[in-house]
This record gives structure tokens, sequence and C-alpha cells, in this order.
């Protein structure tokens, strides 16, 4: 069992839990994560680990409430356990010899990508951040992250913060301005992976991306995480999740990750469907 | 006198169109009447060939001795002696190539039912017992194991009742290994695992699941920091091969693991009592020829599909998988394709829609002496489905190889042991199970457990 320590909304969808897992917490390294079970009938579910704090013997997950998972795990309180928390799995993000970064962050992504902005900044490189939300209130950590980059560039989709458009449009307009980077990590949906990715391919700079599939085991036993990676197939959870995001099947992957569409809304209908007192749909 | 009916009495067993749309068990049993009438025939021969052909050279003629007395108990304390896990091996050994295979009865006839009489005394002692586990004395010498499969969970029990501090590592969040996630339900009740486990518990072991050894700690850590004298590395063999074929990524393709896992540890086969989904659409394939092949085919009949079939490359004859299972599968109405092989995977939008296969001949034997099959040009042909599951064997997982530098691999993945002690090739670490050989049977590494136990045993009294 692990405890909740800390539990905070970040935005009406995304919540932040530190949990109780001083195992973990000595070995996690930036771009891993971890997978975990509420209780005896949930589902296993991978999540990035955003923070930890060795000293407290915690680790942090940020999540959007989007799933059955994820909506039961943001009704749990404070001080409340979680059944099983594996980790920490995945390679840690390579994050040595860069000078001047971008890091991009598409809604949630940038909860995922702070870590690495910061452990970049700590390292002494150059940090731009650019993350882009649907709106305003959607915003997260925008404090946290302009602590540790040099430049911060918020958009919203709807320009509901005064600054409207997407990730790739910021991008496109600092490197056409002239700043050079030598990597764009760029974590967020897919399909805002695939659009900075083919941006910065276009200028040949290294681009790495974060792959969040369905997992099942994490620990490369099941295959159920497999992308195509310059014509191979790779285990997301053993192999990244980081990859080259200039190899990755993005199609393919995008393809992959409708196969429990319609079970996850059973799922989730049927749980609001508890929450509201009805009878089971 | 013995029984000289040349058939096996029958087991009892749910009637195939019931059994194909439930999960509960297949097989149920022999009654105690059966039980000793089919002792019966055993001839006691003097030369126990049964004995040769069993890994653990479990006291075949005794055990069934005392259930002709009606010593049931007493039959079960003398399995016990050479396997740790009856329950389970009455279920699941493939008896027909093992002790049955030698059985004198089987010259002119159906061989003395071995498996249904281990069952049987393994099912009495669960059902009638009252034997208190008593914990032994520690010593205080701490041992780690890492996988709580056959192998794990055979050398934690002999290690803890010499006295030593077992503690085993389990990446998963319940123990079991392929007993658990991999083997269905309806073949091996999951509570027959679970018991075994707990009496395990009893004796001191302590099981720490969630726990990925290579990941949230190493072998080195934990003899170095962690206090662990020797370890024993069970981890099976968890990697799934795919065929390398056009289509395999497409939705509705999953590797047996995957499928498996799902439904049996995870209990898709409940949702959304169970909130892990599974697909399985109306037409299946399931390419492969083993246990894990039939089992998965027969999870998917029972999950609704309508029509199911096994694509095998080579005949009937070649198929690695218990004769029983796929007795049980034909009876359940699984299709077998054999002589067939996939060349593509077919789909559209997305989704799998079909399966391109050509058939096979056999040719000369190869090396492991079953016939090499070859394509028939000209003859692909398409079958619909709307899910491929892939079962054509897994390999060990590279995880703690990785993480270990000093551990030897073979060419096939598996670690590199002393067939007589099971040690690496790194001193007081050692090894069995699928881990070393590849994908095998719950016997083997049962008695690779066992054989490093006793060495794990011998290498501390003389080091510690
Ligand atoms: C579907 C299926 C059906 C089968 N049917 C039969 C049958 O009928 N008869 C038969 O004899 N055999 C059968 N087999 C084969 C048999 O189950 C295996 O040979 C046997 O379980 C191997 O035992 P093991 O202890 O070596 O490994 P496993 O049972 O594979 O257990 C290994 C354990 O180690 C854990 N692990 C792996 N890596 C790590 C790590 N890094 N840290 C911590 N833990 C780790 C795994 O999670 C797992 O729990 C079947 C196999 C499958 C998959
Ligand atoms: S989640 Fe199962 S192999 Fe990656």
């Amino acid at each position: 069992m692990f405890r909740i320590a800390k539990k905070r909304a970040l935005n009406p969808q995304v919540t932040l839990m530190e949990i109780e897992a001083p195992r973990i917490a000595k070995k996690v390294k930036p771009g891993q994560f971890i997978m975990l079970r509420i209780d005896e009938f949930g589902e296993r579910i991978p999540l990035t680990v955003a923070d930890f704090d060795v000293g407290a013997g915690t680790v942090t997950i940020i999540f959007q409430k989007v799933g059955k998972t994820t909506m039961a795990l943001g009704e749990l309180s404070e001080g409340s356990f979680i059944l099983d928390f594996a980790g920490p799995l995945g390679v840690p993000t390579h994050l040595k010899g860069y000078k001047h970064a971008a890091v991009i962050g598409g809604g949630l992504g940038t909860a995922i990508a702070y870590p690495q902005a910061k452990a970049l900044h700590r390292m002494g490189a150059s940090v731009d951040v650019v993350a882009g939300f649907r709106s305003k209130d959607l915003i997260i950590l925008e404090d946290e992250v302009r602590a540790i980059s040099d430049h911060t560039y918020i958009t919203t989709d709807d320009g509901s913060n005064g600054s409207k458009g997407f990730v790739t449009d910021v991008l496109k307009s600092l490197i056409e301005q002239g700043n050079h980077y030598d990597v764009v990590i760029a974590i967020g949906p897919l399909v805002m992976m695939r659009a900075v990715s083919n941006l910065t391919k276009a200028y040949g700079i290294k681009t790495i991306v974060s792959l969040n599939t369905t997992m099942i085991d994490g620990t490369g036993m099941c295959g159920g995480c497999r992308v195509t990676v310059g014509g191979e197939i790779k285990f997301a959870c053993v192999d990244g999740p980081d990859f080259d995001g200039h190899l990755v099947d993005f199609d393919e992957a995008i393809m992959r990750s409708q196969m429990y569409k319609a079970s996850e809304r059973e799922a989730l209908d049927r749980h609001q469907c508890r929450l509201e007192g009805k009878q089971d749909a | 006198m013995p029984n000289m009916n040349p058939k096996k009495i029958p087991m009892p067993q749910q009637a195939p169109d019931v059994r194909n749309k439930n999960f509960e068990e297949v097989e149920q049993g022999y009654t105690n009447d059966m039980a000793v009438e089919e002792a019966k025939r055993c001839l006691d021969c003097k030369h126990k060939p049964c004995v040769s052909g069993c890994p653990v050279n479990v006291r075949i003629p005794e055990f069934i001795g005392e259930i002709v007395k009606g010593n049931f108990e007493n039959a079960y304390q003398i399995i016990k002696d050479t396997n740790a896990l009856p329950a389970v091996c009455g279920r699941v050994c493939p008896q027909e190539n093992q002790c049955e295979k030698l059985c004198v009865r089987g010259f002119k006839g159906e061989s003395v039912a071995i498996g249904r009489l281990e069952r049987f005394a393994a099912d009495y002692h669960m059902a009638n017992s009252d034997e208190v586990i008593e914990k032994p004395a520690s010593n205080g010498i701490k041992v780690a194991v890492i996988g709580s499969g056959p192998a794990g969970l055979t050398c934690a029990g002999d290690l803890a009742k010499l006295g030593y501090d077992v503690t085993v590592f389990e990446a998963f969040h319940v123990a079991g290994g392929v007993l658990m996630y991999g083997i269905p339900q309806f073949r091996l009740p999951k509570e027959i695992v679970q018991r075994e486990i707990d009496s395990l518990k009893v004796l001191g072991v302590r099981i720490e699941t969630n726990s990925v050894v290579g990941k949230l700690v190493s072998v080195d850590e934990l003899m170095r920091e962690e206090g662990f004298k020797a370890v024993f590395i069970g981890s099976g063999a968890g990697l799934p091969a795919f065929m390398g074929i056009e289509g395999e990524n497409l939705c509705g393709v999953y590797s047996s693991n995957e499928f498996l896992t799902r439904i049996n540890l995870m209990k898709a086969y409940r949702f959304p009592d169970y909130e892990t989904p599974i697909r399985v659409g109306k037409r299946v394939a399931v390419v492969g020829g083993g246990n894990v092949a039939m089992d998965a085919a027969r999870c998917a009949k029972r999950l609704g599909a309508e029509e199911v079939y096994i694509i095998y490359r080579r005949s009937e004859e070649e198929m690695p998988a218990r004769r029983e299972e796929v007795h049980h599968a034909k009876e359940e109405g699984i299709v077998f394709k054999l002589l067939t092989n996939p060349t593509r995977i077919l789909g559209k939008d997305g989704w799998v829609n079909g399966i391109e296969c050509v058939e096979m001949t056999l040719g000369e034997p190869d090396e492991s002496g079953r016939r090499r099959p070859q394509e028939k040009a000209g003859s692909e042909h398409v079958l619909d489905v709307e899910t491929v599951i892939i079962a054509i064997g897994q390999t060990p997982n590279p995880l703690i190889k990785d993480t270990t530098p000093e551990l030897e691999v073979n060419r096939r993945g598996g670690l590199v042991v002393d067939e007589k002690t099971g040690l690496t090739s790194k001193a007081g670490v050692y090894a069995g199970g699928d881990a070393v050989t590849g994908a095998a049977t719950v016997i083997l590494a049962m008695g690779a457990g066992k054989t490093a136990a006793a060495a794990i045993d011998q290498y501390l009294k003389e080091n510690y």
C-alpha cells in the first residue's frame, strides 16, 4: 500500500499527488515512469514521474482526469492509499551535453516535461519552454516553469491568455528569429509531438519525444506498448518512453492508441453513473 | 489383483459446449472410489520406469500404492517429498512425455493416469488435511529470490524450511508467475496457486510485489547494500516474440502474453467489474502450437468468439502442447489449421480484418528432430479474422542481465548456469527455470528451484 502524502489540484482537470514510495524516490531519474493500480479491480496505468524527493521519500505524479482510472484516482483524498505502485520504469531521458534546449509541453505534457527542463537548467543549459493549453484556466505550473527557464512562452488554442496559437507556431518563430537549439524535447498529445517533430525535422534539430502508450506490465513482457521507430518494433516501456521524434511512426502510434477507446468510454460512463448514484449502466 | 482395464478411468469434466462459455475448471477430479480404481491399474513394476521419466523423480508406484490402500494423505506426503507443487503439476505437467510415456500399461492400452492421481492426492490433502505448518527457527542469513514463478517459489520454500530468511522480489502485483498470469483459471484455478503462496508465507517467506529487480534495485545492491548473502534468479521467459510480418502492429493483434495477462492476471474476462479491457472480436486466429496457443484460443472462445483458429506450421504430431489440451481445445470447437503459416496480417483503417497464410509441407527433420516445414508455392489464402494472437514463444527478459554485468547469457538470452547447482557466472548468484532454459515447463522450473536451493544451502554453510 502506498500513501498519498499530498494532493493538490493544478486546474479543474489536472491533479498533483505526492506518493510515499521511498525506494522508488531513491532511484528514479527524469523521464522515468511508474505503473499504478488503485485497487483490486483496477487497471494498471503508467504515469510519468513529475518530481521526487529523496529526503521525504515521495514521488510526484501529475495526471489529467480523462478516463475511469484517472477519475477514480482524482477522487482519492490525501492520506488514503493506492494498492500498487511499481517503478521506476523505462530509460531516463538522456540530457547530458546539451547547451541550448527548447522544451515543448502540450497541456499535461508540460508537467511531464518540467523535470527535464529543470534538470537541463541545473546542468547549465539555456532552456526555453513553450507550453500550450486549450485555454487560460487550464494553464498549469506556470510559476515553476518560469523559475527554471530562460524564456517561457505560453500559448492557448483559444487565445484566452492573450497569446493565441499552437506551440509549433511559437517554436517556428523562435527558430526563424535565429535562436539556435541543439535539442528539442516535446511532450504532449501524439498529434502535437508529431507536429513538433515534423517542424524540427525541416530544420535538422534533434528532437526527443516521450510516448505514453497503453501498457500493462511496463517491464517488456507483453508487447502491448510496441511502437515502430526507425522501421523497427520497440517497446515503449523498456526501450523508451523517450524516442527520437524524427524516427517515430506517429501515424501508427495514433492508430494504436484508439484500440480501447470503446471500452474506456464504457468504463468511464459506468463510473460516472455510480458517482451520480444511478444503477449500473 | 490389478485392475486390467486397458483404459484410464475417465475424469469427470464439464461438457464442452458448457465449459467453452465459462472460466470454471474443465476437469473436476476423481472421487475417492475412482482414484482407488485407477490406482489399482498400477502393476507396481520392480524397475519403476515411470519414476525415471519424472524430472523430479516422484516415487510414483509408492504413492499410488497408498491410494490403493485408501491412505490418501500418505500418498500426498510421498509426492510432496520431491515435488513442491503437486496440485499444480497434477494439472499442468505434460505427463504423456514424462512418467506416463514410460508406463508399462501404455504398451497395450492407456498408461496409468499418474497425473490425475497426483492431482487427486493433492486435492484430497487441500480439502482434508489439518496439517499445521510450523515456521522453522531462523538462522538469520538473508537470501533473495527474484521472481515468484514455480522456480522462485520452490527455491524460496526449500530455503525457508532450512531456516533462511528469504525475501521474494516480484515485478507484478501478485506472486505466482506464469501460474497466475499465463495459465487460465479453467485449467489451473488461481486459488490453488494462492494456497501454495500462502503456505510459503507461513514458513516466513516475505514476498515483495511491485519490485522490478534491475530497476528498483539491482542484484549487486541486494548483495552489497541490503545484506543478501545469496540470490536466486527465477525471472522466467517473459519477452514475447513477434513474427516480423506485415501488419503486426495493427489494432487487434496481441502477443499471447498480453492477451493472457489481460485475461488471467487483470481479469478482463470480468470486465467491467474488473476494469482492464480486452477486445476479442468474432473471428480469432491464434498462431502457434504450444500450451500457450491452446490457452489463448480457449480463452478467446470463452470470451464469445464464434470462430477460433489455431494456425500451426507443422502437423499435429509435432505440436508441443499437452495432448490433453489439444483434445480439449478440439472438443470446445477450436478449428485447427495445420501445416499453415501466416505471411501477413491484413487490415483496414488500422484494424485487423484478415490473415494471409500459405500451406506447408514437411521436409527433412531439423536440429530439433522435427520435420522442417516448407512453403507450398501458390497456396496463399486469406482467413477473415478480427483478432490475431501471436503465440510463437518467449525468451528471457534482459532486464536483470543488463543491470548485472557479471552474468553470462547464451545466444538465446538464457542465463548460463552450472547444471548441477544452478550457479551462474557470478559468485553467490544462482538461477533456474525459464530464465535459464527459455520457455519450458513448470516441473523443470520447480526442479531447478530445488537444485539451486540445495546448492545455496551448501554454499552458505561453507561461507557463513
Ligand atoms: C500460457 C502458458 C501456458 C503454459 N502451460 C504449461 C503447462 O500446461 N504445463 C507446463 O508444464 N508448463 C506450461 N507453461 C510453461 C510454464 O508455465 C513455465 O515454464 C514456468 O512457469 C516457468 O517458471 P519460472 O519460475 O521459471 O518463471 P515464471 O513462471 O515465468 O515466473 C517468473 C516471475 O518472475 C517475475 N519477474 C521477471 N522479471 C523480474 C524482475 N526483473 N524482477 C522481479 N520479478 C521479475 C515475473 O513477473 C514472474 O512472476 C505455460 C506457459 C504459459 C505462458
Ligand atoms: S507494457 Fe508490456 S511490454 Fe511494455
